[in-house]
């Protein structure tokens, strides 16, 4: 039984030792001399190997023995790192994935002989090479001294005490010094202190001559050799002095005792009298000032020092401290869940509240209002993700299907730190793979097509995630060929998606490629091309309430943009009335709200449309709509919110107010009702609809058309 | 017709429509509510009365008499929602359905449950597991997982379609 939990366990790490390999390979494949890159693979497969050989993966741990054999051999620079062994690298990943999977080890003898034949023929190939001992003396001198380097690139943080002090002439040619000052700055954590005790009185100061210098330190992961860099170009019209003040492995704190303390220990003197003559005793910078024997300004950059260094420990021993543990994700799904609940007896509380003119229940309820809040904030920050996980994925997707197609493409990524949702993450996972397939397989050209074309051999796909107010805008550019506005339009004909005479603007021919059962690839391919298509990754993008939008240009490229909200689960919204229900719309695409009295109507003629300062607004009577029985109010409100590109009014008898909404799912009765994207229950435990705001405009276009 | 037979004695639990009996296995049934509010969903059939707040769950309530084609249920002091959880395409689903009123929990042996009779039933012999028999009464237990299999759902979204092509009322289709 126990053995079960722990294999369950290892696979967990499995996954994520795997997943950290790929990342590492990847790099390695563009910096292939970064012994650290070699390092990282090693642990990864020799902790792969521990951990599968403890819990019963024997083939796994024999399997990944061979590779972290190999990997040694190009760690002690015996080996290169060539195209060859990443490939096979990648395929021995793939296979350790699928050994993880199978429960009962079922393992594909056949491809891992594949492979380690693969890797065994490497190390020979290499063995010539390693009998010509010039040459290989030399690499491997190279390496150490990159080891080297690297070595003392990841070393722990040093603190320097760096004295800078210009000549006078420094401004003279041109040297701003706040600027090597910054630099410093930008190399780790940094403390200055201005010396202006060289300042002369204002009558003999000459303000183009500098009096300042300046004490710096400076706790940085890099060398003394690179703070001085910073200083090469005034180097000869400088005093300068950098020295180590604090190593990170010398300061094991030991605690010794004070003087005093000893004495007190010894009985040689009373805690009080200690105490008495301390008290007369000034703090020894005082003391030295009033001696004469250095002066204020010294003493207060010394001070600086010493604080300085005990910030830096003290944030070394809080890192140190803060660590993260592992919960399973349904325990947080209970937890948001909850979180919600309590959201909604909150609203009940606060309704409750008003009217009743208690103030010691009126302060609770504000409490208790602000602590759900933050509860609220602090649940869905638990779990937000940064999206780079997923961005890692798409590197080897992009890496794997260029070769296969014998195209050249780098997938560029920005904004990987971008955090969002961890469903969301999972959900938009898919849809990501197909918009980038669909880049690789139609948007990119073949190299000699691109240079042709005047453009770079490398095709480019640009991935990038940021936030904007309430929403996460994810974009997918590549720098292909673009949409074919006239091969859209004739396949659309071509499947009877619209009909030949129909006239569109290129918005709505790219609009087209969402269509169901659209795909225009000539050839159908593996990845793409069979129909499925966009179309699922416009509804999976829906199903997230988020939407998705295409720009292109032919023969520049093409731009998707997904939209999507930031967490699942709680929207803010607006809540209106209805006859004798209650509907909640997204607060986010709502602009304004105004009347729409009987003469208003009268004054259209029956034309669903309304002034709002000069600008014709069309509106959609929601009563109507819904069928709703009986007379609407003599004054109606419209909601104007943004769809597309235009301005649309919804219709309502009454305005509530804005209401911070739970959304519920109404179960599979009602899941596949066109317009209402779910459920809310409201403070006095009525439940309210959520409009899919969306999808109600384009049923009333669909009507309209 | 009804394939399952009854084997074993179980408890069911029974209510009226207008004045005839029916019964769920008890195994269904999760709890009985008072009438409460029920929140319309827009354009759904009739017999998908709306949804209720179940303590801060949203379910889905039907009105199982709209659906084998009688009367709406009025609301009475009577009127009882029973929540229960039926099975649509494998997965749980909880339903609340109305009743003009609840009576008991009652224990029948499979000996004085019959199959239910191939005509002059009112309803579709397909949602009914059999018919028992208690002194002078009849009562119809239901196979409520059969009612809203997932062709049943589905049925009621072709109405949704039809509904949005005739842009009218649709309840005569049920």
């Amino acid at each position: 039984m126990s053995m079960e939990r722990h294999q369950a366990v290892f696979r967990e790490e499995a996954y994520e030792l795997l997943a950290e390999l790929e990342k590492v390979l990847l790099e390695l494949e563009t910096t292939p001399d970064d012994v650290e890159l070699v390092a990282r693979i090693f642990r990864a497969m020799h902790t792969l190997k521990g951990s599968g050989a403890m819990f019963g993966f024997d083939a796994i741990a024999t399997f990944t023995h061979e590779l972290e054999n190999i990997y040694d051999n190009v760690r002690e620079g015996r080996l290169q790192v060539t195209k060859e062994l990443i490939d096979l690298s990648f395929a021995a990943c793939d296979e350790i994935n699928v050994m993880l999977e199978s429960n009962e080890q079922t393992v594909h003898h056949e491809q891992i002989g594949k492979i380690t034949a693969g890797l065994h023929s490497l190390l020979r190939t290499n063995e010539p090479v390693q009998t010509d001992t010039n040459i290989q003396s030399e690499k491997t001198q190279q390496q150490n001294n990159t080891a080297s380097v690297s070595n003392d690139m990841s070393s722990s943080p040093t603190t320097y005490f760096i004295r800078f002090q210009p000549q006078p002439e420094l401004f003279q040619n041109g040297t701003n010094p706040l600027l090597l000052l910054n630099e410093l700055a930008d190399m780790g954590e940094c403390h200055i202190f201005a010396h202006m005790d060289k300042i002369p009185n204002l009558e003999k100061i000459n303000p183009e001559e500098c009096y300042i210098y300046w004490d710096i330190l400076l706790t940085t992961t890099q060398s003394a050799n690179d703070i001085q860099d910073v200083f090469i170009f005034v180097e000869d019209s400088c005093k300068l002095k950098i020295e180590v003040v604090d190593r990170t492995d010398l300061d094991e704190e030991v605690d010794y005792k004070k003087l005093g303390e000893i004495l007190v220990d010894h009985g040689d003197i009373s805690v009080e009298a200690i105490q008495d003559t301390l008290k007369n005793r000034q703090p020894i910078g005082e003391m030295l000032v009033s001696a004469g024997l250095v002066n204020e300004h010294k003493v207060q950059s010394a001070l600086l020092e010493q604080k300085h260094v005990r910030e830096v420990r003290e944030k070394r021993l809080r890192e140190k401290d803060a660590s993260s543990i592992r919960v399973a994700s349904d325990k947080l799904d209970t937890l948001v869940n909850l979180v919600g609940e309590l959201v909604i007896v909150q609203a009940r509380l606060n309704q409750s509240v008003v009217g009743n003119h208690n103030p010691d229940l009126i302060q609770i309820s504000e409490e208790v209002e602000r602590l759900s809040s933050e509860l609220r904030e602090v649940t869905m920050s638990i779990r937000m993700l940064p999206i780079g996980t997923t961005f890692s994925k798409f590197k080897r997707l992009v890496r794997d299907l260029s070769h296969d197609q014998k195209k050249e493409i780098a997938l560029e990524t920005e904004g990987a730190e971008t955090e969002l949702d961890k469903t969301m993450i999972e959900k938009l996972s898919d849809p990501l793979v197909h918009i980038i397939r669909n880049s690789i397989d139609h948007g990119i050209e073949k190299p000699e097509d691109r240079i042709s074309a005047g453009k770079p051999r490398q095709g480019t796909i640009h991935l990038s995630a940021t936030h904007s107010g309430a929403d996460m805008v994810i974009q997918i550019r590549d720098d292909g060929r673009g949409l074919n506005t006239k091969a859209i339009q004739k396949k659309a004909v071509e499947k009877g998606i619209i009909s030949g005479e129909t006239e569109l603007s290129e918005k709505e021919t790219f609009q087209l490629i969402f269509a169901p059962g659209f795909s225009t690839a000539e050839t159908v391919t593996s990845v793409s091309g069979r129909g499925v298509g966009m179309d699922v990754v416009k509804r999976n993008i829906e199903s997230l309430r988020g939407s998705i939008d295409v720009a292109s240009t032919a023969g520049k490229g093409t731009i998707i943009s997904l939209k999507l909200p930031l967490t699942l689960g709680i929207i803010e919204g607006l809540l209106v009335k209805l006859a004798e229900d209650y509907f909640v719309l997204p607060l986010q695409s709502i602009e304004e709200c105004v009347e729409l009295t009987r003469e208003d109507v009268a004054r259209t003629h029956g034309q669903n449309i309304c002034q709002v300062r000069g600008e014709i607004v069309p509106y959609i009577r929601l009563r109507e709509q819904f069928h709703l029985a009986g007379e609407s109010p003599e004054i109606e409100q419209v909601v104007i919110l943004h769809h597309n590109d235009y301005k649309i009014g919804f219709v309502v008898d009454s305005i509530i107010g804005q209401y911070q909404t739970v959304i519920k799912s109404m179960g599979k009765m009602y899941k596949d009702i066109e317009g209402i994207s779910g459920a809310t229950i409201l403070g006095d435990g009525t439940v309210a609809l959520i409009l899919d705001i969306h999808k109600l405009v384009q049923q009333v276009e669909l009507v309209a058309a | 017709m009804s394939t399952s037979t009854i084997t074993e004695t179980t408890q069911y639990l029974t209510f009226k429509f207008d004045n005839e009996h029916y019964a769920l296995e008890i195994s269904k049934v999760r709890e009985v509510l008072d009438f409460i509010k029920v929140t319309k969903i827009p354009r759904t059939p009739d017999f998908m009365r709306g949804v209720i707040n179940l303590r801060g769950n949203v379910v889905p309530v039907v009105d199982l008499k709209l659906k084998f084609g009688m009367a709406a249920i009025e609301k009475s002091v009577d009127t009882c929602i029973i929540i229960s959880e039926i099975k649509v395409d494998d997965n749980d689903t909880v339903l609340g359905l109305m009743a003009d009123s609840v009576d008991e929990v009652i224990e029948m042996e499979p000996k004085n449950i019959e199959h239910a009779p191939q005509i002059g039933m009112r309803l579709n012999t397909e949602f009914i597991k059999g018919v028992g028999k208690r002194s002078d009464e009849f009562i119809i237990i239901l196979d409520i997982d059969k009612i809203f299999s997932a062709d049943e759902l589905s049925y009621a979204n072709v109405l949704q379609e039809k509904e949005s092509d005739k842009k009218d009322s649709f309840n005569a289709e049920i």
